[in-house]
């Protein structure tokens, strides 16, 4: 469903402190598609997301949606077909507008906005619904302001607003990282239903080994801007941490190794 | 304090209160400090009485200058967003382009509407008493576009506008395109900044190309003052808030006009220091409110 051709992304470029976030990636991504993404710090997660989001256009490459090149669209316009949710739980809501206005503003993603009331009545029920799901009591908290929730229901809110429509691509960036241990797994649990239930092709960032072999049919290794590790189907579901991380360290070796024979040859 | 000026400042407030609500729209809403105010005041006052002299109906000529300010604030915000300049800078460019602009309206820097029509005269020819028309008839329209304004703040375009000032990423990636936003935010607010000075021009008699020196201050004050007085809490109060701030402000300066202490007396071009004292006052308002036990907010 998405291609990624060579995607390049550099930043700072032609400058002296210019850095290669990502190096030529090449990514099949099917419909349907859980995959985990994780490496260390400066590797090129976040920069992949954001890459797909369309914070930036590529340097070079392509991203292909469906066929066509989207590389150069700009972010609002990749948003009618995709949904994020961030690391910091204040970025993925508005805390000046109430729970229903924030969860109106996400039914229309993708849709031209006009001069008819955001919040319709019609869509109360279905937000409470939804609301309930959560298990947080905000079902009963529709006008209060999002800024008065705590980061857990910020974070829980945002799922429900990346998935109200259902996106065909929905981007997790760390999305736990900021919460609480027990949040952070309730926002897991959360992550795992809403997925499962609406069939949601999912690419997800995690810093956690543990979370990434546990959820999603594929997993992804970055290293330096480079795919280092790429393992799905019945490996994936075998796969435990002790083998990640031998793998891991293994790759890491090799690629290290290979950088610093090209510095020193 | 008479009679007279209180009805005076009553008057004011509610005229200039239209312009403190497209203040809100820009400072507050989409957080976009935005200093063209100063030339799309006297942009629609120029408008309006070029276009009264010319024979225009008063009411229209209001129109006219309202889509001139909406054109001054696309200007800005395409500045701003399309060529990446500094909302702040992008707002003095156009409003010190204006002055020239203005000049050229008017064909010099003043137009007089002594005698011309306005859009008082309806109401004055059935007898009633120009002082008492005029609070009544601005307030009525301050109501009215204060409504209207309320209410496009709860439709969907209006619910992006206040996610665009909260939080910009957010709504991006809810699909809205963020410089669309801000270009009909500013637009619409100068509209009604423009609105304002047509009015004030059609009221006082006479455009001129000075007159809209410090607007932004008196917008920034109105606001401040009625947030800090009025409250702050969603849209419709705060919009209720501002334009009782901009009475409010218009009150204090008449008030401390009338100020004489011995042979000390407030003179006209005292005005900026007193306007910097209300807005420090009014932002020091809810430490001072905490620090005597008062309940602040």
């Amino acid at each position: 469903m998405i291609q990624l051709k060579q995607f390049t992304k550099y930043f700072h470029r032609d400058g002296v402190d210019q850095v290669l976030a990502l190096d030529g990636i090449d990514l099949g991504v099917q419909k349907g598609d859980f995959i985990s993404i994780i490496g260390s710090n400066g590797a090129g997660k976040s920069t992949l997301l954001n890459g797909l989001a369309g914070t930036y256009a590529p340097d070079d490459g392509q991203i292909l949606f469906g066929g066509k090149d989207i590389g150069q669209w700009p972010e609002h316009r990749r948003a009618t077909f995709i949904g994020r949710v961030f690391q910091d739980p204040l970025m993925g809501t508005c805390g000046a507008l109430t729970v229903e206005q924030n969860l109106a503003l996400a039914k229309r993603r993708g849709k031209r906005r006009g001069f008819a009331l955001g919040v319709k009545k019609e869509d109360r029920q279905l937000f409470e619904d939804r609301l309930k799901e959560l298990g947080l009591g905000l079902e009963n908290r529709l006008g209060d302001r999002v800024g008065l929730l705590s980061g857990g229901q910020r974070q829980a809110l945002t799922m429900l607003m990346a998935t109200v429509i259902p996106p065909q691509v929905l981007l997790l960036d760390e999305h736990t990282a900021a919460l609480d241990p027990k949040t952070a797994r309730q926002i897991l649990d959360l992550t795992r239903k809403i997925i499962d239930d609406r069939h949601l092709t999912t690419l997800m960032v995690t810093h956690n080994m543990r979370i990434a072999i546990q959820m999603g049919n594929r997993l992804i290794m970055l290293h330096h801007g480079k795919i280092i590790l790429d393992i799905k189907g019945e490996e994936k579901r075998s796969l435990t941490q002790e083998e990640l991380v031998a793998r891991f360290y293994d790759r890491q070796k090799k690629e290290d190794m290979l950088t610093d024979r090209m510095l020193l040859g | 304090m008479t009679w007279y000026a209180i009805i005076g400042a009553l008057e004011q407030g509610l005229v200039y209160g239209i312009m403190v609500l497209g203040v809100y729209l820009t400072f507050r809403v989409l957080d976009f400090p935005d200093l063209t105010v100063d030339g799309s005041l006297p942009l629609g006052a120029a408008v309006s009485a070029v276009a009264i002299t010319k024979g225009v109906d008063p009411f229209a000529s209001i129109l006219l200058a309202a889509c001139a300010g909406f054109a001054a604030g696309m200007v800005t915000a395409l500045l701003n967003t399309k060529l990446k300049i500094l909302h702040l800078l992008a707002s003095i460019l156009t409003m010190i382009a204006l002055y020239s602009i203005n000049i050229r309206i008017m064909d010099g820097p003043n137009v007089s509407l002594l005698g011309a029509s306005t859009v008082l005269d309806p109401f004055m020819a059935a007898g009633t008493a120009g002082y008492v028309v005029a609070p009544v008839m601005y307030g009525l329209l301050a109501v009215l576009i204060t409504g209207g304004i309320v209410w496009f703040l709860h439709t969907e375009l209006g619910q992006a506008m206040l996610a665009t000032g909260d939080n910009p990423q957010m709504i991006r990636s809810l699909g809205v395109n963020t410089h669309h936003i801000i270009i009909i935010g500013v637009g619409l607010s100068n509209a009604l900044v423009a609105v304002s000075g047509a009015l004030v021009a059609q009221n006082q008699g006479a455009s001129d190309v000075n007159m809209g020196i410090g607007t932004i201050i008196a917008g920034l004050a109105s606001v401040i003052l009625g947030e800090t007085v009025f409250g702050s809490t969603g849209v419709t109060r705060t919009c209720i808030a501002v334009l009782l701030g901009s009475v409010l402000y218009r009150l204090a300066i008449a008030m401390a006009l009338g100020l004489k202490l011995g042979n000390f007396a407030v003179t006209p071009s005292d005005l900026n220091l007193i306007t910097a004292l209300l807005v420090v006052l009014a932002l020091m308002a809810p430490g001072i409110k905490r620090k005597f036990g008062g309940r602040a907010k």
